[in-house]
């Protein structure tokens, strides 16, 4: 009698941990035609499988995945790159995925949105589950959890995700049942493509006087400095560059203030390293009126191309990046990134 | 800590591995610890008064039960009256803390708003008075003991631990059942073997109850909510909808935290008893409350209504009234009586509002009115007797029955009188809240189709299981776990209901227990 119950309790759990697995793969979200977003930081091992030879990596938020091109980095100066960004990537997160990154390859060079160092404290659930979810298991992630845990998350639902989309039954459609063991690629690279064009004002110092009105706290939290010096230890230490940067905008409600900007400035002068502020830089010609999706909050992929190819040109001119136009396996590799760029940003004009 | 969290369940598991790992002279010490430490983890702050009980009953029961009873020098009659002070002593500094602690905030809102009504200026201050988890269910169970004792019908515990283990009992601290002292005592205290029997019945059951509770109550309660927090627009058919989405909201809530409760015993070898019997197979109200929270009823019944039916002021009020009006009304009006204020005495128990206090009366009225037409419904059953045993009539009266308790029920909804009789009447006047319930209105209240269709057939698997027993003879359980196979897949397939189609989580608040409240 015990044999039995001890065998039947073993296929019991099996049975049920298989039915469980299967059930939690549908029940998440897929992420392929709504908020395509949250499939950012999980394609990131797709890449990692086959490429693990990049010289930039850009970490942020929807600045960075909305205006970095890899492929056209590659394109226009040879630059191997990825961007793991994802939705309201926090300054804590930004460490931890970093921490991720440098398991699989150490790039050259580290590029980093400062958008997220006005958050101190977690933010939204939502966002959490976007950035975390994607990330394989490791106590980078768990440390990364436990950073942004909001009010009535729990840990293990990170794990098992099951305990937080289990409701989706209720709302199951064509596309969880089609995806459930493999989905598309729906980035670049980490690049996620807007071809829509919905324009903004232009005038930057009207949108700055009116930007002020909502301008809240102007000292950057210490929390976001604590996790800011550690992404820089973290790239000394492994011989990394750490580049600062700011993505441009139109939006009022998320403007880069002047307060906030001086204190990054003074950081970068204290630690020497190079940061970039590109709200206002007319040198990357960006056209208000055609280069944004969503009345000037982020880039479209016009404006986006505008901003890496600049950026990338710098990259290459001022830090020395080789060209690996020249290296035939970089070529392969890349040149079908390209094409496929390009097939997207076609079909859907 | 929640009896439906992650964190008891852990607790659960390791308690029922180290009950059995100890020999059976310890295993009560095990549970006593166990119950203590469940109490602390619940609400630490609420220690003192479980406590306070605990040594009071204790003391009571030495003096009331024990030779320390004895007084120097005392005849059997002052040692009798000497027993009875220090019961009611007793019962009245437990019953007393009882009640200060559940309706003083009700008292000084009561007091306040007739100094706001006087313009008198003053205003009566407010305080956050903490309510300790269990204290209604734990209190009655320990005074219960106390009255046995006096009785004679139960022996003072000599240890005062034992008894704080009786006190204290987890699996029942939160919402019962109340148990006896002679009924549960002596499980307790003695070992168990483990036994396939015990623990895979009682972890089935255990299981049964998250599953009515997470998948069926908390689903029902966003419908229940939806409705009750906008009275004034949802009248007519959604007041008759609500009728019967409480009743099986309260029904799967409650019942599913009794089979927690008596599962987690029968795991330990303790059997309990049980606080549900098919409620709404009855066909009369007075049937419906001895098959509903049975040891509640048991409780009022066994030490207010009797005691108070017999009483000697009772006796003599009786035949004052004999007298002059007949033994008629000599016979009913003690009935009366005592049926009418233990009543409001479970209405009270149940919470401080006045809703609460018409709930009671009402459900008594119901009662005695039926009592009243007893002799009416012989000369029916003698008329038409074919109609009287028919399916058809035990239908009406089970159906009959369910929509008086529920709409009597609607008084712990809405919680004022006056809204809920507005709601009541809503059903016959209410027509554009007919037509919009009916034309998908019931689709508009949080839940989609497919969960209706999801709760539909979880309440047909409830059915069949309750009624599983009327045609057996014995539970469904006892036939699954004779066979491992067929009860961990049970076990398994109900663990993956209740993670899938359970509500917690983020965005359901995993609502606690309606009757942890009390």
């Amino acid at each position: 009698m015990k044999k039995r119950i001890f065998a039947w309790l073993f296929i019991t759990v099996l049975i049920t941990g298989a039915v469980l697995h299967f059930m939690s793969l549908l029940l998440m979200p897929k992420y392929v035609s709504l908020s395509r977003e949250g499939a950012l930081v999980a394609e990131y091992y797709n890449e990692a499988d086959k490429n693990r030879e990049h010289q930039v990596v850009f970490l942020g938020d929807c600045e960075v995945y909305e205006s970095f091109v890899p492929p056209i980095l590659w394109e226009r100066c040879g630059i191997t790159s990825y961007v793991r960004g994802s939705a309201q990537q926090l300054i804590w997160q930004s460490y931890y995925l970093l921490e991720d990154i440098l398991r699989y390859e150490t790039p050259q060079i580290v590029v980093l949105n400062v958008f997220a160092m006005k958050y101190g404290e977690p933010q939204k659930e939502e966002y959490n589950r976007m950035t975390l979810d994607g990330m394989k298991p490791s106590s980078s992630k768990h440390r990364a959890i436990l950073a942004s845990l909001t009010d009535g998350e729990s840990v293990l639902s990170y794990y098992f995700p099951i305990l937080r989309f289990h409701s989706r039954w209720k709302e199951l459609s064509f596309e969880d049942v089609k995806y459930v063991f493999k989905r598309p690629q729906v980035s670049h690279n980490g690049y996620l493509m807007h071809t829509e064009i919905n324009g903004a004002e232009n005038n930057y110092e009207a949108i700055r006087n009116e930007a002020e009105r909502f301008l809240y706290e102007p000292t950057l939290p210490q929390m976001a400095f604590d996790y800011l010096d550690k992404t820089r230890a973290l790239c000394e230490s492994r011989g990394i560059r750490l580049i600062l940067i700011k993505s441009p905008t139109r939006s009022v409600r998320f403007w880069w203030y002047d307060e906030w900007d001086e204190q990054i400035c003074e950081y970068a002068d204290n630690f020497g390293l190079d940061y970039y502020n590109f709200m206002n830089n007319e040198a990357l010609k960006i056209n208000w009126d055609t280069d944004t999706y969503d009345e000037g909050i982020h880039l479209n992929v016009w404006g986006a191309e505008k901003l890496s190819e600049y950026f990338g040109e710098l990259l290459s001119s001022k830090y020395g990046l080789e060209d690996l136009r020249g290296n035939q396996q970089m070529c392969e590799i890349w040149e079908q990134k390209v094409k496929k760029y390009y097939e997207e940003r076609n079909n859907s004009i | 800590m929640s009896v439906t969290s992650v964190e008891y369940v852990l607790f659960l598991f390791v308690t029922v591995i180290s009950y059995y790992l100890l020999p059976h002279k310890y295993q009560w010490i095990l549970l006593t610890v166990a119950s203590v430490s469940f109490y602390i983890l619940t609400c630490f702050r609420c220690i003192p008064y479980i406590l306070i009980t605990s040594m009071s009953a204790y003391l009571a029961g030495l003096l009331i039960g024990g030779e320390a009873a004895v007084p120097v020098g005392g005849k059997s009659r002052g040692k009798r009256g000497y027993k009875k002070a220090i019961m009611i002593t007793v019962l009245i500094l437990n019953f007393g803390i009882l009640f200060v602690l559940k309706y003083i905030d009700a008292a000084l809102l009561g007091a306040d708003r007739i100094f706001h009504l006087t313009n008198s200026g003053y205003e009566i201050p407010q305080y956050d008075v903490l309510l300790p988890v269990g204290i209604s269910f734990y209190t009655f169970q320990t005074m219960g003991y106390i009255i046995d004792v006096y009785r004679n019908k139960a022996d003072a515990e000599k240890n005062y631990f034992k008894l704080l283990l009786f006190v204290s009992f987890f699996p029942q601290l939160i919402q019962g059942p109340i148990s006896r002292h002679d009924e549960l005592a002596e499980q307790l205290y003695e070992g168990h073997e483990a036994r396939w029997k015990n623990i895979s019945s009682g972890m089935l059951r255990v299981v049964w109850g998250y599953f009515k509770k997470l998948v069926i109550a908390d689903t029902l309660a966003i419908v229940s909510k939806s409705i009750i927090e906008y009275p004034e627009s949802f009248g007519g058919g959604y007041v008759t909808f609500l009728i019967v989405v409480y009743t099986a909201q309260l029904y799967n809530d409650f019942s599913g935290g009794m089979d927690i409760a008596i599962g987690t015993g029968e795991m330990l070898g303790i059997e309990m008893r049980e606080n549900f019997n098919r409620p709404f197979a009855s066909t009369s109200v007075k049937e419906y409350w001895k098959r509903w929270h049975i040891t509640l009823g048991a409780w009022f019944q066994n030490y207010v209504f009797y005691p108070l039916s017999i009483c000697l002021p009772m006796q003599k009020l009786s035949k004052k009234i004999r007298s002059k009006f007949g033994r008629s009304f000599a016979r009913r009006i003690p009935v009366y009586i005592a049926t009418l204020f233990t009543w409001l005495l479970t209405g009270m128990w149940h919470g401080a509002g006045a809703n609460f206090a018409v709930w009671g009366l009402l459900n008594a009225t119901v009662m005695l009115i039926s009592m009243e037409l007893d002799p009416l419904y012989s000369r029916f059953a003698q008329f038409a007797p074919r109609v009287h045993s028919s399916y058809a009539y035990t239908l009406f009266c089970r159906v009959r029955t369910f929509f008086l308790i529920g709409a009597i029920r609607l008084l712990d909804c809405y919680r004022n009188v006056g809204e809920t009789f507005s709601r009541i009447f809503s059903i016959f006047t209410d027509a554009e809240g007919w037509r919009r319930f009916v034309r998908g209105g019931f689709l508009r209240l949080g839940m989609k189709s497919s969960e209706y269709f999801l709760i539909l057939l979880c309440l047909a698997l409830v059915l069949f299981v309750s009624s599983y027993r009327e045609r057996a003879g014995s539970p469904l359980r006892y036939k699954i776990t004779e066979r491992p196979r067929t009860f961990f897949l049970c076990v398994g397939a109900l663990f993956v209901a209740i993670v899938i189609f359970g509500n917690y989580g983020l965005g359901f608040e995993g609502s606690n227990f309606i009757y942890n409240q009390f």
